[in-house]
């Protein structure tokens, strides 16, 4: 437990080191929700109605930035070789990882909400199902992406291989997301929140436990 | 790392091509007799007429699309826990006839959607999960083309699809959880005799046609795999090879 308290701390420190990267994918994303809209035109109606799909559009592609990044420090000076040599466990280098990754797409989606709500008048009441929404669909998020991230960072064509990977395999969070963020706008009459968070969830419950099984085999020379 | 079975399993002499060719064969046989049957001698459904007919296609290869991917997940988790290189060379040959089976599926399943549902395509949950299988099964063959290590392109690719294959349940139960548009699974006591028969051949055609499919891919996986690991020419034996070799040979 305490190497996981340790994985952690040292990369959401790495995440504040370079805060002034979590500015420019913040920037990133908001600027990805002003040109979807160029997509819709003026229309208030079907911006307002699209505004969810804009939004984790724009937080899936700030996503593959993050991660990819996340990895790319630890390549420089054969960092991750070092870390692999100390007495911890790949799995807690990989909940380390993911849960701080984790944090800050939460984060990022938090702040993109307030952009949505400007540009598209797509703002809602339910906050806290919203802030559900956002930490389930961005956990969807970080730990299938913590784990190919870790593969592709040892490639050359890591910027083509980290979305072609990782754009599928969230297909079922995005559909999930964008549909629950929607009836979260739009209004939910037949009751159909539920079933789409579960749906999260479960996808969330199974990416996690692989990721943590899987990513020490990834790692091997 | 590699064990001694990798090694071992590198140098066994590759599977005789006639076996899957034979295999092949077969599949073509029963592939064309079961579609005759369904064809010219399958009565039309009381609802939907001659546009049922393609079930005797569409069935079976959702059955066997379904069949490679879990074939391909088997030999991913026995290519991770015994680090022999035959699962590796099976689970590319799987990945690749199970992608081709799953877009063939979607194909049929829209030719069919046409003119029972009105439309090529619906975002139903059960065609969503089966179009998002393709993409990640799909990724992880261009992943296979772009790492050049062969151990770690075998690790990857092997973690690859046992992470896309957790969408292959969720695509198999979409249709009970959700409810929705594509109709539930049917089961021998849902569909009549008359049509047993027809699809029971074509789905036996196609697992023999992928099967011998497979059994080709791996072989030629593991041809590749035996020069990609075979030791380099010594320098002199090669400059000994350029300089026997006839003056056309340059051009």
């Amino acid at each position: 437990m305490s190497e996981l308290v340790a994985a952690v701390r040292k990369d959401l420190l790495l995440h504040w080191r370079g805060r002034i990267q979590a500015v420019a994918i913040f920037a990133f994303g908001a600027s990805a929700l002003l040109l979807f809209s160029f997509a819709i035109g003026p229309d208030s109606l079907a911006l307002r109605q699209y505004a969810a799909g804009f939004l984790w559009l724009g937080l899936l592609l700030a996503s593959t930035l993050t991660l990819a990044e996340s990895f790319e420090r630890e390549m420089e000076e054969q960092a991750l070789e070092g870390l692999l040599l100390l007495p911890a466990s790949p799995t807690s280098l990989y909940y380390g990882k993911a849960l701080a990754n984790w944090a800050l797409l939460a984060l990022l989606g938090v702040a993109l909400v307030p952009v949505m709500v400007v540009l598209y008048d797509a703002g809602t009441m339910r906050l806290l199902p919203l802030l559900g929404i956002i930490v389930l669909g961005t956990a969807g998020l970080s730990a299938p992406g913590t784990l190919y991230a870790a593969m592709t960072a040892q490639t050359r064509s890591r910027q083509t291989l980290l979305p072609l990977l990782f754009f599928p395999l969230v297909v079922p969070v995005l559909l999930a997301a964008v549909k629950a963020t929607s009836l979260l706008i739009l209004g939910d009459p037949m009751g159909q929140l539920r079933p789409w968070a579960m749906l999260l969830f479960l996808f969330d419950a199974i990416q996690w436990s692989l990721g943590g099984l899987l990513f020490g085999r990834v790692l091997e020379d | 790392m590699i064990h001694t079975s990798s090694n071992t399993s590198m140098m066994r002499k590759p599977v005789d091509s006639r076996i899957p060719l034979a295999l092949v064969a077969l599949g073509v046989c029963c592939l064309l007799a079961g579609s005759y049957w369904g064809l010219a001698r399958a009565p039309s459904e009381i609802f939907m007429g001659d546009v049922q007919r393609i079930m005797y296609v569409h069935v079976p290869t959702a059955w066997n699309a379904m069949l490679t991917l879990v074939f391909a997940f088997t030999c991913a988790l026995l290519f991770l826990f015994t680090n022999d290189w035959k699962w590796d060379n099976r689970l590319e040959g799987a990945i690749e006839v199970g992608v081709v089976l799953s877009l063939l599926l979607c194909i049929q399943g829209s030719i069919w959607a046409k003119p029972t549902w009105g439309v090529w395509w619906d975002w139903d949950p059960r065609l969503t999960t089966t179009a998002v299988m393709v993409c990640a099964f799909g990724g992880i063959l261009a992943l296979r083309a772009f790492v050049e290590d062969p151990m770690k392109r075998a690790v990857w690719s092997a973690v690859c699809c046992i992470v896309a294959s957790a969408d292959v349940p969720i695509v198999y139960f979409s249709v009970k959880w959700w409810n929705s548009l594509h109709q539930a699974q049917s089961s021998p006591e849902t569909v009549s005799k008359a049509f047993h028969w027809p699809l029971r051949i074509n789905a036996f055609g196609i697992l023999f046609l992928w099967t011998g499919f497979v059994m080709l891919r791996s072989r030629i996986a593991a041809l590749r795999l035996r020069s990609e690991l075979a030791p380099p020419i010594p320098a002199s034996a090669g400059t000994e090879a350029a300089g026997a070799a006839p003056a056309g040979a340059a051009l």
